[in-house]
């Protein structure tokens, strides 16, 4: 289960409408918990891949290590990732998933469908090591205000 | 000198944020690190010893691969490795 307030959400589905057509990135800080990621705060990065930014990303090392030294600073983990579809599925594609490498971290990705924020899916990766990491899916709860009402969502369903 | 150690590879590391170790070079460092935490060997480093490919590390803001000396340049106890896996992807093959 991945957690994070109604205001990172809605921050990082705008994140992938601004950028559109190409493909937005960034970083999702907070602590990890038996149930799953708590997200914290939500850090905008920059994608590098500039040759073909309509369907890939790349965030600099160089940009992770800021961001890295900030989470420390804030008493938070880097938890997870988060980057655009433009007019594809919010599913993982084999590229997503070679280049993934942080194990215990939640990528999430949300389709951009004609400039228009459509779904927004959570997949953790899970393993070891290179050769057994997998992605599972992951549900993605919500929190709506401050009264800690939380809304559960379904997924596919934002 | 301290080693910052990545959220996925700190299970490798008795979940320690960093590591500190001695060290002259930036390849002593490493050694060190590897030597005391032997399981992160095989997630740093391929089958013949050589970095891998998706796994940046940098000392101070400068990722070793584009150092003169590399693995030689020597170090100080006030310098920061930190090791970052890379972070990248993309919606088509």
């Amino acid at each position: 289960m991945l957690k994070l307030s109604f205001a990172d959400y809605q921050a990082l589905r705008a994140h992938g409408v601004e950028t559109y057509p190409h493909e937005c990135c960034g970083v999702l800080l907070g602590n990890a918990a038996p149930d799953g990621n708590r997200v914290r705060k939500i850090v905008r990065a920059g994608n590098t891949r500039t040759d073909r930014a309509h369907d890939r990303y790349n965030i600099a090392p160089e940009e992770l290590i800021r961001v890295q030294r900030q989470a420390r600073g804030l008493g938070f983990d880097i938890v997870g990732f988060y980057h655009s579809h433009p007019d594809h599925p919010a599913q993982w594609s084999k590229t997503d998933f070679d280049e993934a490498h942080w194990v215990g971290c939640s990528y999430v990705i949300t389709s951009i469908e004609q400039g228009k924020a459509v779904i927004t899916n959570s997949f953790l990766l899970t393993g070891t090591s290179e050769e057994d990491k997998q992605f599972i899916d992951e549900p993605v709860e919500v929190e709506v205000g401050e009264s800690g009402i939380e809304l559960q969502q379904e997924r596919g369903q934002a | 000198m301290k080693i910052n150690i990545p959220t996925p590879l700190r299970a490798y590391t008795g979940g320690q944020q960093t590591v500190t170790v001695p060290g002259a070079t930036v390849g002593e460092a490493l050694e060190q690190l590897t030597g005391a935490h032997s399981e992160l060997r095989q997630h740093l480093y391929t089958g013949d010893g050589k970095l891998r490919s998706f796994v940046n590390i940098y000392l101070n803001d400068d990722d070793i691969r584009y150092l003169p000396e590399k693995d030689a340049t020597p170090t100080e106890e006030s310098d920061e490795l930190t090791i970052i896996p890379s972070i990248a992807g993309g919606c088509l093959l």
